[in-house]
């Protein structure tokens, strides 16, 4: 388990859960032309929960696959070369279609930058929205998201992680001091 | 890992990472737009001192797919001919800036040279070296061979794969002999006495003279190309009877498993090693291996390239 | 006007001083007793001065390599007061004009003594017989003959040329390479080679052709003296020879006493060598058959070249290393630190056998009184760390950079004049 302070536990983030959906669901006037793409590793556990919450409150399917924005990343120079994820677009593809993109937090928009460009090489939607577990804030780029489970005013020196069940055995979201 | 030099050097985890990333790659570039942004503003040299339009056209499309700038450098003379050494176009290299090196040379060793003599910085990756080694070669064919007899990420182990032909001037051999074993492959070698290294005991694998003898239990066959010009140096006493003893023909193919492979790095020698009929069967691979070779070039060049400049921290 | 060397211990022996006078040796007495000008030698061990039957000077053709005066310097400060200078020159050494060059070149330098040695066929084409008779008669004096870097391979010429030599009580030194076995040869056949893709240069070149060098020796009952050997197979077959009484002497390097085949697997060519490094039991056989006596001498085969000749990919490399500056160090390593020579033991075959095979009168005499005053000083415990250019060759082609070798050369005389003192070259 983590050091540092739980800022968020199960029932808070089932709760942020239900709540995204809802604003999904009403922003996109019913879910006909929804894709929801998580972004790898834990964007795609919760953009299948939201999912499933959106299907419970709809009653009918949702689109929804994983967009892996390794090979688009600008910090490739910076890092040691990391293994590919999957990407998985659902079968009807993104054309045309509403995309939701998930991810678990928001800081500097540099991912969700290269998911705008990882997108593009797989088609052309209507329209592209952002839903993010946590906004932690500290942007570099222009980007700011549509729906926001919490948001959660951090230093730069911070650690945000977010647990989720599938992934990691426990739904938390945890805020430590960064070690260096 | 900054170089690509040999399979010898790549573990069982790296090795499976490069397979299951380029599992990933054939999937990325098989849509409309092929091409990804990852080595944009990354120059990725092809400097061959061999000619090999297949391996370097391989490698191009690899790099250009990433969005690598490619400079195609083929260097005059080898070792014999004496033109420009290794040395001076390395630093030449050095000066354009290259980031990385795709070296064919017909010196076994040339590419480990150019990565640890101090005349470049740039990661260098065998295309192939002499009779020394060819990895990219090897890991296609293990990619190959896990797609039609393992899945998509199946495990080779256990696999039974016959390598037959020339393994005394083959790189291909010793690439894949070192990567197969490593991916618990089991690996017999087939040919003529003449044409095994001595201490090929050595290597791990089984060795055999008849070919008859292992087809059977193979699950795949891995044709070497033999150059006719070896019958001139003693290898063997004429091409007609290396085909008859060694060579893949559509009979010796008939007591082959009804699910087994046959895989050719090519050019083929239509006749020798392998007969026409053979070549042109679907259960030769030829056309795949030359697929996921760029598949397996992108997987290397991203990985080796797409975040290995050392960061200060 | 005499010189001292001040309580110096012959042979690692009690301390003596040694007294030189006119170019000898004219007394050996109780340490402080000797009059002249001193030269201190406390504790050193006193050797007469080493003899070299393989060393390339590349003069006259490649004098970027090394000339005879900076291979002479390198030999004064290796404790060498004699030197062969091998026949592979540009010209070729095959005729009394060349030899005679060589030879002037090296009485000019005056620190050393420079012996040629003349090529046994013209060109070392290996089809004609050289003017062995003219360089044999000519100031140079030849008496070792040598297609060194190239084998007599043709068995009759061989037969010929061992015949022939002995009107002038010469020597045929051969590099024992069976030339079909060894195309394109990179390094010693083994795993290894077939690993790492460099054609091999098998044992067995070697050896059968020692084999049949000795017999063909014995059937002409003629001096055979065989260059650089390598194996332990050699080592066998000569042993073979010398217990049926043949004529044959043999020399082995320092680095195959050394440097084993594994170095290959840098690629780097600083390890390419002619005949190859070999393994760890071929060592072995090699340092034994040098203590029991059936290997004669140790021989440099000090093979300079330019930085760019290695400075390159492993098939486009020069064979060879430098040697002469190296030498008794890894002698005393390899054999003198684990007991397998003594200093008597080097003294024989670093300087008597060699000076007995070449002929040469001047050198290799023991230390006493009426010897030519040949002598060196060694610090047998003194390490030094070896970097290539602290070296006075003119190349840097050594293999033992960064390695710690014990042994330093302290003074030199060479015919009773100093040559190195206190580690310097005098002049
Ligand atoms: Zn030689």
């Amino acid at each position: 388990m983590d050091h540092g302070r739980v800022v968020m536990d199960g029932s808070d983030i089932a709760r942020a859960i239900r709540r995204l959906s809802h604003e999904i669901v009403e922003s996109t006037k019913g879910s006909q032309d929804l894709v929801l793409l998580g972004i790898p590793t834990r964007g795609v556990e919760l953009s299948q929960r939201i999912a499933a919450a959106i299907e419970e409150i709809e009653s009918q399917a949702v689109s929804q696959g994983s967009l892996d924005i390794t090979l688009y990343r600008d910090d490739l120079r910076l890092k040691p070369a990391r293994a590919l994820l999957p990407t998985a677009i659902p079968v009807g593809g993104i054309e045309d279609k509403i995309v939701v993109l998930v991810d678990d937090v928001l800081y500097s928009g540099r991912s969700v930058r290269a998911a705008l460009d990882a997108l593009n090489d797989v088609g052309r939607p209507r329209a592209v929205r952002l839903a993010v577990l946590v906004d932690r804030g500290h942007r570099q780029l222009p980007i700011r998201p549509d729906f926001v489970g919490k948001n959660l005013p951090t230093s730069t020196q911070q650690l945000v992680r977010v647990h989720l069940r599938d992934t990691d055995g426990i739904d938390s979201v945890v805020v430590s001091e960064e070690v260096r | 890992m900054k170089h690509l030099l040999s399979t010898a050097d790549l573990s069982l985890e790296d090795a499976v990472l490069i397979l299951d990333t380029a599992a990933e790659m054939a999937l990325l570039t098989d849509r409309e737009v092929k091409k990804l942004p990852t080595l944009r503003g990354r120059t990725v040299v092809n400097l061959f001192f061999e000619d090999s339009t297949r391996t370097r056209i391989s490698f191009e499309v690899a790099a250009k797919r990433l969005s690598a700038d490619v400079i195609n450098f083929a260097a005059k003379g080898s070792s014999i001919s004496k033109g420009e050494s290794l040395k001076d176009t390395a630093l030449t290299l050095q000066a354009m800036g290259a980031d990385a090196v795709v070296v064919r040379h017909p010196s076994s060793g040339a590419p480990y040279r150019l990565a640890h003599a101090d005349w470049i910085d740039a990661t260098v990756i065998n295309a192939g070296d002499g009779t020394h080694e060819h990895p990219t070669q090897a890991l296609l064919d293990a990619y190959t061979l896990r797609a039609h007899l393992a899945g998509p990420t199946g495990s080779l182990r256990g696999v039974r794969v016959a390598i037959v032909g020339d393994v005394l001037h083959s790189r291909v051999a010793r690439s894949n002999v070192h990567l197969l074993q490593t991916l618990g492959a089991k690996v017999t070698l087939v040919a003529p006495p003449t044409l095994l290294p001595i201490g090929v005991e050595q290597w791990g694998c089984a060795v055999s003279y008849d070919f008859d003898e292992v087809l059977a239990d193979q699950d795949a066959v891995m044709m070497l190309r033999v150059q006719g010009e070896r019958m001139n140096q003693a290898f063997f006493p004429s091409t007609l009877e290396y085909s008859r003893l060694y060579g893949l023909d559509t009979p010796r193919m008939a007591t082959m498993g009804t699910n087994s492979i046959v895989l050719h790095p090519g050019p083929m020698n239509r006749g020798m090693e392998i007969s026409a009929d053979v070549a042109d069967d679907p259960r030769s691979l030829m056309v795949e291996q030359v697929t996921n070779g760029v598949h397996v070039r992108m997987a290397v060049l991203y990985l080796l390239l797409g975040g290995m400049k050392e960061s200060a921290s | 006007m005499s010189l001292v060397l001040r309580g110096i211990r012959p042979y690692g022996d009690d301390a003596v001083d040694l007294v030189i006078s006119d170019g000898l040796i004219v007394d050996i007495v109780p340490v402080g007793q000797g009059q002249g000008d001193v030269i201190e030698a406390g504790g050193l061990v006193g050797l007469p001065g080493l003899v070299d039957l393989h060393t390339h000077l590349r003069e006259p053709g490649r004098e970027d390599a090394e000339t005879v005066e900076t291979g002479s310097r390198a030999a004064a400060l290796g404790g060498f007061t004699c030197i062969h200078a091998m026949a592979n020159t540009t010209p070729v050494a095959d005729t009394a004009g060349v030899v005679e060059q060589v030879w002037r070149l090296g009485e000019r330098s005056g620190r050393t003594q420079v012996r040629p040695v003349g090529a046994v066929t013209v060109g070392l084409g290996g089809e004609q017989l050289a003017e062995i008779g003219a360089m044999a008669n000519s100031a140079a004096q030849v008496r070792v003959f040598s297609d060194d870097g190239k084998c007599v391979h043709d068995a009759s010429l061989m037969r010929r040329s061992l015949e022939y030599v002995k009107a002038f009580d010469g020597v045929i030194a051969q590099h024992a390479q069976e030339p079909r076995l060894t195309q394109d040869a990179q390094m010693n056949e083994g795993a290894l080679s077939g690993q790492l893709g460099l054609a091999g240069w098998p044992a067995v070149a070697e050896e059968s052709i020692i084999a049949r060098d000795v017999l063909l020796a014995q059937h002409v009952d003629s001096r055979l003296h065989v260059c650089h050997v390598s194996t332990a197979g050699s080592v066998d077959v000569i042993r073979w020879a010398k217990g049926r009484g043949i004529n044959v002497t043999a020399e082995v390097c320092p680095h195959h006493l050394i440097l084993t085949e594994e170095l290959a697997t840098t690629y780097d060519p600083i390890y390419k060598v002619n005949p190859p490094l070999r393994t760890a039991s071929d060592i072995e056989a090699l340092r034994a058959g040098l203590a029991d006596g059936t290997i004669d001498v140790i021989a440099t085969d000090h093979a300079p070249h330019p930085h760019e000749d290695k400075d390159c990919e492993w098939a486009a490399a020069a064979f060879g290393m430098l040697g002469l500056e190296t030498a008794l160090s890894i002698v005393i390593a390899t054999m003198v630190e684990p007991g397998l020579l003594t200093w008597r033991g080097v003294a024989e075959r670093m300087s008597s056998a060699p000076a007995r095979i070449g002929r040469v009168r001047e050198q290799g005499h023991d230390l006493v009184v009426g010897a030519v005053a040949n002598v060196i000083a060694v610090d047998p415990s003194a390490v030094r760390s070896i970097t290539a250019t602290d070296l006075a060759s003119k190349s840097r082609n050594t293999p033992y950079v960064g390695m710690q070798l014990p042994g330093i050369v302290e003074h030199v005389l060479y015919a009773g004049n100093p040559t190195v003192l206190h580690r310097q070259l005098t002049w």
